[in-house]
């Protein structure tokens, strides 16, 4: 296990867009990293994604590992997850954190086995265990009603995905410096059978949820799909975006990817106002990360009043356009 | 109380009582609101096999006869009774077809039927002929292979979304009543077309449209059982079908209760459960008395008939033949006074118990968003279709002193 | 057509409890019942066995009292059911559990071969997502995750949409492959009388590790890679503020006050 060396991180480039995660998980490597007082090291793969490896480096990246070629343009599982499994097998990483989204939930899982691995599922933190050197990485189960600390002692890298906006992001230090290794694509064995047609581009626009740092979300006491008009305004007065608890998706008011909760996603936002949402635990699974969490309920007795920080009784259809109206001044 | 006496009748209870609670509950009000025929519940009801429970086993079906339609009609109208029309008009409209058709005849319409790829209608009432369907005027006249139909049919329910209509016509004029013959008339046959769709006090979320027929031809193959006899058919399915709408009833008053028990258990008026006033418990006792009585009274004939109706399905499909001639071979017994007797006594009860269940309530029940007022409005349908309450009576009393003058007294 | 899907028991969400001094699931009373995404994966499986003909199968591993989501699955409209169980696999993470499924699978595919295997986008009481993805891995099969919708399925392959955070791509796997599916696929049915009366009758096949020719070493809570080492109630702020004012205006503007005051906004 000696052999076994330094903190990976993987920077998801999508559509030759980085995500945001590539810096959270810089900045949680990091302190992994110094811990174990072994190197940093950021993963690129992908189509021209050449052009990120001094951002890497400017936000903490000791390494950068590239693996640029055509055939990473789109995201495939079995390509991707056979590209990392040759790279961890060559390189032989301590640590690999990956993040929670929707392509890292799948490529980890699958990379994992390719690399014989365990891997712990969206984890919130991550730290280095003093005495042994180990990763522990603490997540939430049961829809966030149990926290659960998961090691993986016997096989290497120890492997995690992090969940989007767990850990800030990593300071900026312009002109900071490091190693590049250049991973060749082998285009006989990193195969997949699937084929990538397309991509449609969701139709809503503004804020992915999952970058949101204040999301504006409604539930049934919004009484009707018009409703969302109004969160929509306060979420663009505040920078966020609108999501919803299951009751308007299922009554056709919003669309599916907005639904926050156990069967939708879970997001983690510094500002969550809970707009007619009764607070049920399926529901509080999906939001209870934020940082300050708002309700505002007609009904005191909504679970929601005691689980957020600031409790606001009263219409939304009041509260909502007077918060706007205040806001201006 | 269940009345189930069967594994299969349980269990249609225990099916359309979670379809109800999940699918049926959360759509019931906005569609009502719309008044809209739901296509997502139809194909809900569809997927939980709900128009295949009456018919045999061959088509796909259940095989649980007319207790299970009716167990079912029951308790999905015990949620929303408009609703529950789907599955309900449809075997209303494919009763009479079931019992008149020939061997062929079914082997065309029942798989459809049952798996509810099709949706059917019955289609008897004319402007000017309601209670006295003899008097109808839709003529069909043979022209070589075709029935050539002109004539207008109204408050057809499930109108425009069904595909099969089992239409009550005249094919030979001069001879009134006895003319009226059982013609199944497609969705889409040129000169079919739909009226005006009738806006309702109650079952808003069943459309009722008029259905107009110019020229239209109808292939001979389409006439169940022989002409002239279609009042006979019409009887003998009203005879089937009289208590599913009873049991719609029981439903609908079983319904009623279900929302304001649990009301009247925590609305505190006066310092206390308004419940605990005597006044207003004694009247919720005696209107659950009668529910009850409704449900027993339903089960014990539709248990009886399925006696006779399985076994006479059962011969129809080995023999080749209708279930019409094996009920009549095996003397089955006319159920029209029994019938008429559940539809009476059902329909009143839900009547008074949704217009009490109002009344006890108070205010709150008067407003569309407590659904006990929907229950007041889709109660009536249940005294005035498939004959009003007087009809029913003069079912009873017809019966009644041809059973006395039978032993002379 | 042949299609697997692959369902957990699981505790039902609305209940689960958890003791505050221990940190573990209060299990006494907590009602089981088929994983709420696998329903959408076996609603989507028979949906599409209604369209194109063919079997439903349904595997899960899990302990004896697991036999009843297979029952419900017949119920629900699936052909055959398999359960494995074996205290050899007792404690296993998702990579265990993924592999003891995947000898599974190759043991039924050997009784008829599979074209399409479905699984619930995750479980509801662990939450990993790794289930499909990791299946898939094991027999070398091409997979998609956090799947919406079908798009086609054709003779030879499947073309399905892809969730993404901003988008959806669309993908094509030839057969055989693995789906696993989110909410928005399907709309689970409520289990029509036939198949209530069917499930009490279907025959539950089961089979030990030995069965499957799965390799101990690879099983279990001692063998599995991960381990869970503490586990604990998180901190839920109780004391919420509640914000005062004479109208819903006044606390709005008070709500809007507090928040920029602390820099929320």
């Amino acid at each position: 296990m000696k052999d076994w060396k330094n903190v990976w991180i993987l920077a998801e480039v999508s559509r030759g867009k980085l995500s945001p995660t590539a810096y959270e998980l810089l900045n949680a490597g990091r302190s992994l990293a110094d811990a174990l007082g072994e190197k940093l090291c950021a993963v690129l793969l992908g189509k021209d994604v050449k052009k990120f490896v001094s951002d890497m480096f400017e936000h903490g990246a000791d390494v950068v590992y590239v693996c640029d070629a055509p055939q990473l343009e789109n995201y495939i599982d079995d390509v991707y997850a056979k590209t990392l499994a040759g790279m961890i097998k060559q390189y032989k990483p301590n640590k690999f954190l990956l993040p929670a989204t929707n392509m890292g939930r799948s490529l980890s899982a699958k990379t994992a086995v390719f690399a014989g691995t365990g891997l712990t599922a969206d984890a919130t933190e991550v730290v280095i265990n003093k005495d042994d050197g180990q990763l522990h990485a603490t997540r939430p189960t049961f829809g966030g009603n149990l926290m659960a600390t998961i090691t993986c002692a016997h096989t290497r890298p120890e492997m995690c995905s992090l969940r989007p906006m767990a850990y800030a992001k990593a300071p900026h230090m312009p002109g900071r410096n490091g190693e590049v290794v250049e991973f060749a694509f082998d285009e006989r064995n990193f195969t997949s059978l699937a084929k990538f047609l397309k991509f449609i581009k969701s139709e809503g626009e503004g804020l992915d949820l999952s970058e949101a740092e204040v999301i504006v979300a409604g539930g049934r006491g919004l009484g009707k799909a018009e409703g969302f008009v109004l969160l929509e305004k306060l979420a663009k007065r505040l920078g966020g975006a609108v999501a919803a608890s299951r009751a308007p998706v299922d009554s056709g008011w919003i669309e599916y990817r907005r639904q926050i909760g156990l069967t939708g996603r879970t997001v983690k936002p510094k500002l969550y106002i809970a707009c007619g949402i009764s607070g049920q635990i399926q529901h509080m699974a999906g939001c209870s990360g934020a940082d300050i969490l708002v309700a505002i309920n007609k009904d005191p007795e909504a679970p929601i009043m005691k689980l957020a920080h600031y409790a606001v009784q009263g219409d939304l259809y009041e509260v909502v356009p007077a918060m706007l109206e205040a806001l201006e001044k | 109380m269940d009345y189930a006496i069967n594994e299969m009748e349980q269990e249609t209870l225990n099916a359309t009582r979670e379809l109800a609670q999940k699918k049926l509950k959360p759509l019931r009000a906005e569609m009502d609101a719309k008044e809209q025929f739901s296509k997502e519940m139809y194909e809900e009801f569809r997927k939980s096999g709900m128009f295949g429970l009456w018919l045999p086993e061959k088509y796909g079906g259940l095989g649980g006869g007319i207790t299970c339609l009716a167990m079912a009609f029951e308790e999905l109208s015990r949620v929303c009774a408009g609703l529950a029309l789907t599955p309900g008009t449809s075997a209303l409209g494919a009763i009479p077809m079931f019992l008149a058709a020939t061997a062929e005849q079914r082997e065309r319409w029942c798989y459809d039927l049952a798996s509810g790829k099709k949706l059917w209608a019955f289609a008897l009432t004319e402007p000017e002929a309601g209670s006295d369907a003899s008097s109808l005027k839709t003529t069909a006249l043979k022209d070589g292979d075709y029935y050539i139909v002109n004539g207008t049919k109204h408050f057809i329910s499930t109108g425009k979304e069904a595909d099969f209509y089992t239409v009550a016509v005249n094919t030979n004029p001069s001879r009134g009543a006895r003319g009226i013959s059982l013609l199944v008339i497609e969705k889409g046959t040129p000169g079919f077309s739909f009226g005006k769709k009738e806006e309702k006090m109650g079952i808003r979320t069943n459309p009722t449209y008029e259905l107009i027929f110019e020229n239209v031809r109808v292939p001979k193959e389409n006439l169940l059982g022989s002409e002239g006899r279609g009042l006979l058919y019409v009887q003998e399915t009203l005879d089937y079908s009289r208590p599913g709408v009873a049991a719609q009833a029981v439903g609908i008053a079983q319904g009623a209760l279900d929302e304001t028990v649990p009301y009247l258990r925590t609305r505190k008026q006066f310092g206390q459960p308004i419940i605990t006033f005597q006044a207003l418990a004694h009247k919720v006792a005696e209107l659950a008395a009668k529910t009850e009585a409704g449900r027993a009274l339903v089960y014990s004939i539709t248990h009886r008939m399925d006696t006779e109706f399985l076994p006479a399905v059962q011969a129809a499909l080995e023999n080749g033949t209708s279930v019409h001639d094996e009920l009549k071979k095996i003397k089955g017994g006319r159920w029209t006074k029994y019938s008429a007797m559940a539809k009476l006594f059902c329909a009143n009860t839900a009547m008074e118990v949704a217009d009490e269940c109002v009344t006890l309530c108070g205010g709150v029940a008067y407003m569309r968003d407590f659904p006990l007022e929907k229950y007041m409005r889709d109660a009536k349908i249940t005294q005035i279709y498939e004959g009003t309450v007087h009809i029913q009576k003069n079912e009873i009393i017809a019966a009644l002193i041809k059973e006395y003058a039978a032993k002379g007294e | 057509m042949h299609i697997l899907a692959c369902v957990k028991q699981t505790p039902k969400s609305d209940n689960v409890k958890i003791d505050p001094a221990t940190g573990c699931l209060i299990r006494s009373g907590a009602e089981s019942a088929m994983n709420p995404f696998d329903e959408y994966a076996l609603e989507e499986a028979v949906t599409l066995k209604e369209q194109l003909g063919g079997t439903v199968s349904v595997i899960t591993m899990g302990p004896p009292a697991a036999e009843n989501v297979l029952r419900d699955s017949i119920a629900r409209g699936a052909d055959k059911v398999y359960q494995l169980g074996d205290m050899a696999f007792a404690g296993s993470d998702t990579w265990s559990t993924s592999y003891a499924l995947s000898k599974g699978v190759e043991k039924i595919n050997s009784i008829q071969n599979i074209d399409l295997i479905i699984c619930g986008k995750q479980t509801n009481d662990s939450d990993t997502g790794h289930i499909g993805p990791q299946i898939s891995a094991w027999l070398g099969l091409p997979n998609a995750a956090f799947v919406r919708r079908v798009v086609e399925a054709g003779e030879k392959s499947i073309t399905v949409e892809r969730l993404t955070e901003d988008g959806t791509e669309v993908l094509e796997l030839p057969y055989p492959c693995v789906i696993s599916v989110v909410k928005e696929i399907s709309n689970p049915r409520v289990c029509s009388v036939k198949g209530r009366m069917a499930a009490k009758r279907a025959e539950v096949v089961k089979w030990t590790a030995d069965d499957i020719a799965a390799d101990k070493t690879k099983l279990g809570v001692k063998n599995c890679p991960t381990r869970v080492v503490k586990s604990f109630a998180p901190k839920r702020d109780a004391n919420a503020v509640a914000v005062e004012g004479a109208n819903g205006k006044e606390k709005a503007a008070k709500l809007v006050e507090l928040l920029k005051e602390n820099k929320y906004i």
